[in-house]
Formats: structure tokens, sequence, C-alpha cells
């Protein structure tokens, strides 16, 4: 199997990392605002893959366990609020939950 | 027996915390007031009495309190010294203390502030005997100020009335001009000597700074501000007049008896330093003879019988400067000790007069008392033939006539400015006395003196005419127990008395007495006519106003130093410094303001700056690492 080079895989992932990024900044809803930050989560385990890979050492790969189990968890809760936020305001908009601005 | 040294002051402290902070009955307010003071005095009777018997090694005892501060080497003690000065001072000041506060009972009886009042007589009590014996200038300071705080809430005690509340901080300002000055004094010695505790101070002023030296000369001017400055002394009179706003027995006690001579026992308790500085002496004799002439000539045109007895008191402490000045120590204390009895008796008389009266200050309303109030009219007598100095039999021409004696070795003028003063005293105190008790009746009598009022003015006219036996000229008998007394404590002045007689001397003084006796019967008894006609000619008329103004003094100041500062404080109503911090706090509040837009509470808003932050921080970080 052919290496595929380090930078092609860590170009992936600052890709896939920005468009989390603009997702978290230009959607409203807030199920979308929660992918995004999936999107960005995974991005990062890409890096950690690709960066164990090149070294040959599995430190990498045993993060990314991490963050799924990480990424399962904020998952979990980031539902339960979105549903309570939901329950309150019978909206997804995130910038309606404005009420403690200075 | 001088272990109870500390209960002199510490007895009229406790009556007055306990009358100022438990509710007391109101008949038992007199029976603490007076009651403190009496055993207080008792304690200084028997302090004195142990002096005298088995006196002290060295003449002087000192009981250690507790170290009052320990800082950097400067350790002042509250201790008490006893000496033959402070021991004087310390009994006259509780025994006339005690007989003004048993007058005080009955003079104040319907007062409302009842308790209020023994409570700030009780402390003034504790602030000045803490003045006379405290070891060092430090508790002398803390006593001063307590009797200037005293001073103040009695003057200001009739409170309703904003004229006496204008007089007490009238008198508060002008003496806190003085005590800036001893202030500054006390630091000066500190600075130099590194020590306030007296006696170490005058060994050391002595020992450190030869006679004529600058800093002795600084400092004793600077002790000399304060001391002028309390004890009403030109330049800084202006108050006293005003300060008979008070009651009468706190005139009396205060602003005739004790408080206003605390600048004598001040300049005679630190005499090496003065001695060291002749300037500074012939000052403090200058400003006794000048003061002591124009206090004179204003008590002659003023109408409140209040205010010529103020008057008087300047005049009479400008002869203790003036023994001061001329090296005369133990003159001066013993001038102290009988004014404080004759000038003391002068007040509470017309207290009596002024109560009988139904509070009528004006002398040109009173008249015909002598029938009416006998004890008063008696009294009066006494304490104005004693301040006047009628030869012989009172106190006051013993005291005075050695002061104007010891006035001729130092120059011929000043022994002519006292005889001066003897013939002005006795004009202006005849002058009172023939138109308050001769003459036609003015107003009726409302009430009489009690015992209580009674007994303090028999005792005080006892000691007005007896308390001068204690020191007589030489062509009287020439007792010395006084000075030869004091000189444990002051030095004696040397015998260089060249061509002054001094019984010459006494007898001029008693010619000058009559003199004046005779021009005040002339004048204000006789031929009324010629005092109002020359008061009103164009030229008598403005003497007199010069006169009954004192000076115009106050009218200077009030031009000199009052109006520029209401100028100043109303163009400045804006104050210029404090736009500074306004400008500050303004600048916050606008960039808090502007800062708040950004605290708007939306989750994305938070995150793009989260965003924008990174992205600039690894812009520097890898721009950085690329450069380098």
């Amino acid at each position: 199997m052919a290496m595929i080079p380090m930078q092609h895989g860590l170009l992936l992932a600052a890709i896939l990392f920005s468009l989390g990024v603009v997702g978290l900044l230009v959607r409203r809803n807030l199920v979308f605002i929660l992918m995004s930050i999936e999107v960005m989560l995974n991005a990062a385990g890409l890096a950690f893959v690709v960066a164990a890979t090149r070294w040959g050492q599995p430190d990498g790969q045993v993060m990314f366990l991490f963050i799924l189990a990480v990424a399962a968890a904020e998952v979990s809760v980031g539902l339960a609020l979105v549903l309570r936020q939901y329950h309150i305001k019978k909206s997804l908009d995130a910038d309606q939950a404005s009420e403690m601005k200075g | 027996m001088l272990h109870v040294l500390w209960l002199i002051p510490a007895l009229p402290l406790a009556g007055f915390l306990i009358l100022a902070l438990l509710p007391i009955p109101r008949r038992m307010v007199p029976v603490i007031g007076v009651g403190s003071i009496g055993a207080s005095a008792i304690v200084s009777i028997l302090v004195t009495a142990t002096f005298l018997s088995s006196p002290p090694p060295g003449n002087a005892f000192t009981q250690h309190l507790w170290t009052w501060i320990d800082v950097a080497g400067f350790r002042p003690h509250i201790a008490l010294y006893l000496d033959a000065l402070s021991l004087v001072m310390t009994l006259v000041v509780t025994f006339v203390s005690f007989f003004i506060h048993l007058y005080s009972v009955e003079f104040m009886a319907e007062d409302e502030g009842y308790a209020r009042f023994f409570a700030y007589m009780n402390l003034f009590v504790a602030s000045m005997v803490t003045l006379l014996l405290g070891d060092n200038l430090l508790l002398l300071y803390l006593g001063w100020e307590g009797v200037g705080l005293c001073s103040y809430l009695l003057i200001g005690f009739w409170y309703q009335d904003p004229v006496n509340g204008v007089a007490a901080r009238k008198a508060f300002i002008v003496t806190r001009v003085g005590d800036t000055s001893m202030g500054l004094g006390l630091i000066l010695l500190v600075q130099h000597l590194g020590t306030l505790q007296i006696q170490e101070l005058m060994g050391r002023a002595s020992a450190q700074w030869g006679g004529g030296s600058r800093y002795a000369i600084a400092a004793a001017l600077l002790l000399l501000g304060g001391a002028v400055g309390k004890s009403a002394q030109l330049p800084l009179q202006t108050w006293l007049p005003d300060a008979m706003a008070g009651p009468t027995p706190t005139s009396a006690l205060i602003h005739a008896a004790t408080m206003v001579t605390a600048g004598v026992y001040l300049i005679a308790r630190s005499h090496v330093l003065f001695s060291l500085a002749p300037p500074a002496q012939l000052a403090v004799a200058i400003v006794g003879a000048v003061t002591l002439l124009m206090a004179g000539f204003s008590a002659l045109t003023q109408s409140d019988i209040k205010r010529v007895l103020a008057y008087s008191t300047m005049s009479q402490i400008g002869y203790m400067f003036l023994a001061l000045g001329v090296g005369a120590w133990s003159a001066a204390i013993f001038h102290f000790m009988t004014h404080a009895f004759f000038k003391a008796l002068l007040f509470l008389s017309a207290g009596v007069v002024i109560e009988a009266l139904h509070h009528e200050h004006d002398i040109f309303k009173m008249g015909g008392l002598r029938k009416e109030l006998p004890a008063a009219f008696w009294s009066f007598l006494i304490g104005s033939c004693a301040l006047a100095g009628l030869p012989i039999i009172t106190a006051g021409f013993y005291s005075k006539d050695l002061i104007i004696w010891s006035a001729w070795a130092r120059s011929p003028w000043l022994w002519a400015v006292g005889i001066a003063g003897v013939l002005l005293t006795s004009l202006y105190i005849f002058r009172l006395i023939f138109l308050v008790f001769w003459g036609q009746p003015g107003a009726y009598v409302v009430r009489r003196p009690g015992y209580a009022m009674t007994i303090p003015l028999v005792v005080l006219s006892f000691f007005s005419l007896t308390g001068g036996f204690v020191e007589t000229p030489r062509w009287l008998g020439n007792l010395t127990f006084f000075s030869g007394f004091m000189s444990s404590a002051l030095p004696v002045p040397e015998e260089v008395h060249s061509g002054m007689e001094p019984g010459f001397s006494g007898g001029i003084a008693a010619l000058a007495f009559g003199v004046g006796l005779l021009l005040a019967w002339v004048l204000y008894l006789r031929s009324r006519g010629f005092v109002s006609a020359l008061a009103a000619s164009s030229i008598g008329s403005a003497v007199r106003r010069l006169w009954f103004s004192d000076w115009g003094f106050d009218w200077l100041y009030d031009r000199v130093f009052v109006r520029p500062i209401l100028w100043f404080a109303r163009i400045n109503r804006a104050d210029f410094i404090d736009a500074f911090y306004d400008g500050i706090s303004l600048l916050i509040e606008y960039s808090y303001r502007a800062l708040r837009l950004s605290e708007n509470g939306r989750v994305r808003w938070y995150a793009a700056g989260v965003v924008a932050g990174s992205v600039i921080y690894l812009a520097i970080v890898l721009l950085g690492s690329t450069h380098r």
C-alpha cells in the first residue's frame, strides 16, 4: 500500500476543521452547530491518526478512541441540552438564547 | 504617697466617661461632675503635702505608667512628671476648677445640657492636668489639643444660636494656627535632638546647641507660636473676646484661669530652650508688653461685661509673658496663681450679675447693683482690687509688682509699659465697677445667688486677698517662700538691678493704681459728660471704634485671610484638581459602555471571538517561526 504523504492527510484534517468552524459560525440551528462540532472533533482525530501513521506510533490511534468516547458523551449531553432548549423556547435558534447579555 | 499622682488626671477622666456614656439621673450629675474634681483636688493637696514634707530626690518625681509608642528609637512614654512648677500649676488648676464646678451646679441648674456641661468640664480638667503633668512634649501636646477641643465644645455649648457656633469655630481655627506652629516645633526638636522627654530634651539642647544657635531660636519661636495661640497674645488674640459666648463658668475656668495660661506653662517648662535663644526670649517679652497695652486700651471701650474681662485676661497674660521674656520665671508662675484666683472670682461674680439681671451683658444697662447684690459686689470689688493691684492687701499687687520690678533689669521701657498697664487696668476695671454697681439702677434683679454660688465667691475672695503673702518684696517683709520653692524647677534671675529700688517701683505702681482709680471715678461717676463728649468728637469716636474692635485685627484678618480664601473657594467651585479624577472615571465609564456591546449573549458571537483569537495567535506563531 502506497504511503499517502502526511501533508495530504493533515491538509484534509485542516479543511475538515475549517468547514466545521465555518458551520459553527454560520449555522443558527442548534443541531447543526452540534454536528459542526462533531466535524471539528473528527478533523482533530484524523490529524492524530495521520501523525501516528507517519511515525509508526500507536498513541495517535489510542487518542482517537478517546476522542470517539468524548464525542459520544458530548453528543448525548449536547442533545439533551438542545431538547431542553427546544422545550423552553419552542425554537432551535441559538441566537434566541441570549438573555445573559451584559 | 506620690504614687497616687496618676489619680489626678484619671479621676476627672472617669467622671467624663461616666457622664458621657451612662444615663445618669439628673440629680446625680453634680455629684459625679463635682465629686470627681473634688477628689482630684484632694489628691493634689495630698501630693503637695507629701512633696513639701518629704521632697523626692532631685525635687522631681516621675511616674512611668506605660510606653505609648515605640518606633525607630522614638519612644514617648505615658509618664507623669512632678516638680515644683507642675505641682503649683496642678494644685491651682484642680483647686480653682473644683470651686468653679461647685458654682456651676447652681448656675447651670436649669440648663437642658446639664450632664453634657459637666462631662465637657471634667474632660477639660483631665486634659489640662495631662498637659501640666506630661513628662514629654508629645503627652503635653495631647493635653494641649484636649483643652482646645473642650474649649471649642464649651464655647459652642449653646449651639442652637449660630453666633455661638461661629465663635467656637473661630476659637478652634485661630488656636489651630498656633498649634500647627507648635507641632512643627516638636518635629524640629525630635529631628535634631531625638527625644521629646522634656528634661532629657533640655539637657541635650544645652549640650548640642550653644547659646544663640539658629536651631534653638527656630525651635523657641515655633513653640512661642503655639503659646501665643493658646494664650491669646498678639497676633493670635482675636478668638478670646468671642470665646465669651460660652457659659460664664466656662469663661472663668477655661478662658481666664487655666487653659489660656497653658502658653505660659509651655514657655516656663522649656525655659532652657528660651534661655539658649535670646532673640526668641526678647520676642516673648515684646509680645507680652504690646499685648498688655493693646488689650488694656481695648478693655476701656467695651460694653459687654464679659468682653471687658476677656481683654483684661489678655492683658494679664501679657504680664506673664513679659515676666517670662525678662527671665523672671517664677514671677510669671506667681502671677498665674494669683490671676487664677482673682480672674475666676471676677468671672464668677460677673456671672452672678448676669444671671441676676436675666442674661443682661451690657454694662450701660446695669447700675446701682451695690445694694441689690452685696455678695457679687464685694467679691467683684475684691477681684478688681487684686487685678489692678491694690497695694499691700491684695495678691495681685505682689505678683504684678514683682514682674514690673524684674522688667527694669531688661529694659526701662518694659518697666514703663508695665506701669502704664497698671494705670490702664485700674482705669478700665473701676470704670466697670462704677458703671455696674454705682449710679442709677438700670435693670431689675430677678434672681439672687444661692449657697453653691456664694461659697466659691467667698473662698476665691479669700485667696485673692491672701494668695500673695507667699512672696513679698524686700521692702515688705522679704518672704521668699514661693520663689524658694520654685528655684528647684526654674532658674532664679540674677540680682543685677541697678538703679531701681523694689520699693520705689512698687510705690510707682501703687501711684499708677491710685491715678487710674481716681480717673475712673472722675470720668465715669462724677462727670460722665466729658467721656461722652470725647466719644462724640471725630478723633475720639475713631479711636473708640479702633479700640472697640480690638485694633481692627478682625477686620485685617478678614481681608487678608478669610476673604481671599472664600473668593478662591467660590471661583474654584468646580474644583480643578477634581476634574482630573472625574476625567479618569468618565473615560472608564465610556470604555465600559463600548465593551458592553460585545457582551450580547449570543453563543455564535462568542465562538467567533474564540476563533478570531486563535487565528490571530496562530498567525503570530507561524509568522514568527518562519521569520526565525
